[in-house]
């Protein structure tokens, strides 16, 4: 009975979308106050709860363990811990196709609600979030149900992939999704706006806060993935330029673009086309990740399982989208509007190099990511490429883009030509800590890149830094406070991440060794006992669990396990943290070594500094949410300042760019 | 004048940029670019030795040989030809006989493959579209409805 309700609500979710498309459509042109508009509003407000309880219902079957659901089938277990059977419901591709939905419809009635404050545009917005969640609501009903029976039920299910199974993940898709579905609603602005012939600086405003919540959202989305690949995957890396990632890595490179380029175009009516562009694209790009996440036309390490059905789906959704924002993008750009002029030295400029660069990384990573599947449609002999590429094309992007971020909180806006007073001459002495940081790297054997962005790493906190220490005093208003502290950690956050990359890139290689309880073996100085391994089975598991010492002090424990469900082995980690770095412990199987002795095959790496990844992604994510809490406090500033130059109200950057 | 020098700094930095990163992505793409061979392409015509390629097929059932020494052997085949693969590393937790994979690694002169790296899935059945397109040019391939072709050459009955 519930998998036919969860159908109808899914069904009832795609009609309201479609009348939340056409009623705020026609509200839209009545002035977005009418009774259309309203109804437009209601409908977005029916879907949000028909596909929230369509969610929930799916969750109570995971629970209830209802193998009569094909999916629930698929992707649970009777045995399976509570926390995982709920976070089945977006382990597979039906149930996060939901979730997908779901935040879809969640951003159509949060624009309805709380959306543009030109109510016009605002009904507008709302109609073509309708549009976007249309398409999705169909995929999902027409293509992708998540509530379709089988028969005969099974009786105990094939459980969720194991390496699935880890409270990362369970928060891992959601945080993703808010991210690359929030996209929409800058795309649904943006489109709006060009629709409404709203003028640029009006539009940057409007979109700004949604794409700064999505992307940061997104950005927590990809460093939980990251983590999580970090110590599930027991290869020890955080990154491997693999076609998944790079899927989520263009949308977030955009999105970083795209959050810049509208404080440019709100503040100082800079690059309005660019930045209308880039909320436009950034939501596209999002499809094409879902596209090569799903579709598994790529060779990935992470790939759903293979289905050109869906594949074709999604493209469709690729190609309405593309088509409806880049055609009005064609037909009305010019009613966006031109900026006043800047000079090479000013902080639009720098801008403008930021966004330059970014972009110029996304298109390279899409090209490195698209070329074996655009060799593979020409028949040509397959090809596939590899983190070589990135590292050489679009890491060096990114080294140089980090590198111009501190300055860009120093230059002023329009006319530019900092001149340095003495104060500001002080600076040179952060040149000291960044020459440090070089020289360690070179001492110990860095590769040149790794040296290169360590030393951006360095400077990007010098400047984060002397950011705060400069602008905080200037900044009179709270929310002005919140902005610069924003901007600064999340720009000190870009250097952590830089630091602690290039450690990691700089680190030892990883041994493989076979031991038997009581030997010991060496990395980075560092002794590594095994001292015994015993049974530790879990709940769906079987397990060895090996106790390692290190040091003879602290003990790590990694395991290996074994599920009979899925009928899969794997790997968990054990990590012996500290400042350091980590010691990264990995356990196969056992087999009798040369001289006839029961040995235990263990893996060893040392990841130094790796801590300050998290710690700058962590910041990052802070940073993005101070700023968005500031742009909320501080009100729309492009109307506040036209009205009155200096008023007070005149928000974050008003003060900032007197004091500066 | 203020707008066109804006323009022509604008359109500069552009250029400048997209070339540098045009060349970089260009040179990287040579370096990086590594070609998939299916063992019958290897047995036609095999890559220089020390060239850095990408294999794939299925695990013969039956090859897969753990030396004491640590490591693993193991025969991928498509059908049509074989190639013998020597990995040190340990293999992924979800290899396994009969299970398409896919490696990274280079030829010596005996033709033997040494693999860097070795590839297997996550979900036990899916198949990488390399792998796919190799028993599909082998005519080993039985495509059956979305996501579940299979293999169906010598050996097929015995591979679940």
């Amino acid at each position: 009975m519930i998998a036919e309700i969860g159908r109808y609500l899914v069904a009832l979710a795609f009609l309201a979308c479609i009348a939340q498309t056409l009623l705020s459509w026609r509200g839209a042109d009545q002035g977005g106050r009418s009774g259309a508009a309203r109804a437009g509003a209601a409908a977005a407000e029916i879907a949000v709860i028909a596909a929230g309880a369509a969610f929930l219902l799916l969750v109570i079957s995971f629970i209830r363990s209802d193998f009569s659901i094909a999916y629930v089938a698929a992707n649970s277990h009777v045995d399976k811990p509570l926390l995982y059977k709920i976070s089945g419901a977006w382990g597979g591709h039906e149930g996060s196709m939901l979730l997908w939905c779901w935040i879809l419809a969640l951003f159509g009635l949060g624009l309805a609600r709380i959306g543009p404050k030109d109510a016009a545009l605002r009904a507008r917005a709302v109609s073509f979030q309708g549009l976007l969640s249309t398409l999705f609501f169909a995929f999902l009903a027409f293509a992708s149900n998540p509530f379709e029976r089988v028969f005969p039920a099974p009786i105990r299910g094939a459980d969720l992939n194991p390496i699935l199974q880890d409270p990362l993940l369970a928060i891992h898709p959601p945080m993703l999704y808010v991210g690359y579905v929030g996209l929409s609603a800058a795309f649904a602005i943006a489109a709006a706006g060009l629709v409404q012939r709203s003028g640029g600086r009006a539009l940057a405003g409007a979109l700004r806060p949604w794409a700064l919540g999505a992307w940061t959202s997104l950005t927590a989305g990809i460093a939980l993935g990251a983590w999580w690949a970090y110590y599930e995957l027991g290869w020890g890396g955080w990154w491997f330029w693999d076609p998944v990632e790079n899927a989520s890595f263009m949308p977030w490179l955009l999105g970083a673009a795209l959050v810049h380029s509208a404080i440019a175009t709100e503040k100082r009516g800079a690059f309005p086309g660019w930045t209308v562009f880039l909320a436009l694209i950034a939501y596209v790009l999002s499809i094409l990740g879902a596209f090569l996440v799903r579709s598994g036309v790529l060779t990935s390490v992470h790939a759903f399982a293979l289905d050109p059905e869906r594949g074709v789906w999604i493209l469709g959704m690729l190609g309405v989208s593309a088509v409806a924002g880049f055609a009005l993008f064609a037909l009305r750009a010019g009613s966006l509007g031109e900026g006043d002029g800047f000079e090479p030295t000013s902080r639009e400029a720098f801008i403008g190099a930021n966004n330059l660069l970014l972009a110029v990384t996304a298109g390279v990573v899409m090209v490195g990511t698209l070329y074996p599947l655009f060799v593979d449609i020409m028949g040509w002999p397959m090809i596939s490429v590899g983190p070589p590429y990135f590292d050489a094309s679009a890491t060096p992007l990114l080294i140089l883009a980090a590198a111009l971020m501190p300055m860009a909180a120093f230059m002023p806006w329009a006319n530019g030509g900092a001149k340095p007073g003495l104060k500001q001459m002080r600076a040179a002495f952060l040149l000291v800590p960044v020459a440090g940081v070089i020289i360690a790297f070179i001492a110990f054997g860095a590769p040149v890149l790794a040296v290169a962005a360590g030393g951006v790493g360095a400077w990007a906190l010098c400047g984060a830094a002397m950011d705060v220490g400069v602008h905080w005093k200037a900044a009179k208003v709270r929310a002005a406070r919140l902005a610069v502290t924003g901007r600064a950690l999340a720009h000190a956050g870009v250097g952590f991440i830089a630091l602690g990359g290039a450690a990691d890139a700089s680190r030892p290689p990883d041994i493989h060794r076979a031991l038997a309880p009581g030997e010991s073996m060496t990395i980075a100085g560092r002794s590594l006992t095994l001292e015994e391994v015993r049974r530790a089975d879990g709940p769906n598991f079987m397990a060895d669990r090996a106790t390692i010492r290190v040091d003879g002090r602290s003990v790590v424990r990694p395991e290996r396990r074994f599920y009979p469900a899925a009928n899969q082995t794997t790997r968990e980690v054990g990590l012996g943290s500290d400042l350091r770095g980590d010691i990264y412990l990995s356990v196969g199987e056992a087999r009798t070594r040369e001289d006839g002795v029961m040995a235990y095959e263990v893996r060893a790496a040392f990841h130094p500094l790796v801590w300050m990844l998290g710690l700058g992604a962590f910041l990052v994510v802070m940073g993005g949410g101070l700023a968005l809490t500031a742009r909320l406090m501080a009100g729309a500033p492009a109307r506040a300042r036209a009205g009155d130059g200096v008023k007070a109200a005149g928000t974050a950057d008003a003060a900032q760019a007197r004091a500066t | 004048m203020r707008q066109a020098r804006k323009r022509l700094w604008m359109i500069a930095a552009g250029a400048a940029v997209l070339i540098v990163a045009a060349a970089l992505a260009f040179t990287a793409m040579r370096d990086a670019m590594v070609f998939f061979y299916s063992p019958a392409m290897v047995a036609e015509n095999p890559p220089p030795p020390g060239q850095r390629v990408r294999v794939g097929g299925l695990v013969v059932n039956g090859s897969v040989e753990r030396p004491a020494s640590g490591g693993a052997n193991f025969t991928v085949t498509d059908g049509r030809a074989d190639i013998r693969i020597t990995f040190a590393g340990s293999l992924p937790d979800l290899f396994r006989e009969g299970q398409g994979i896919v490696a990274d690694g280079v030829f010596d002169e005996d033709a033997r493959f040494t693999a860097q790296t070795v590839l297997a899935k996550h979900d036990e059945s899916y198949m990488p579209p390399e792998v796919a397109r190799a028993l599909r040019e082998s005519g080993y391939w039985q495509d059956g409805p979305p996501g579940t072709g299979q293999y169906a050459g010598p050996g097929a009955e015995t591979r679940r």
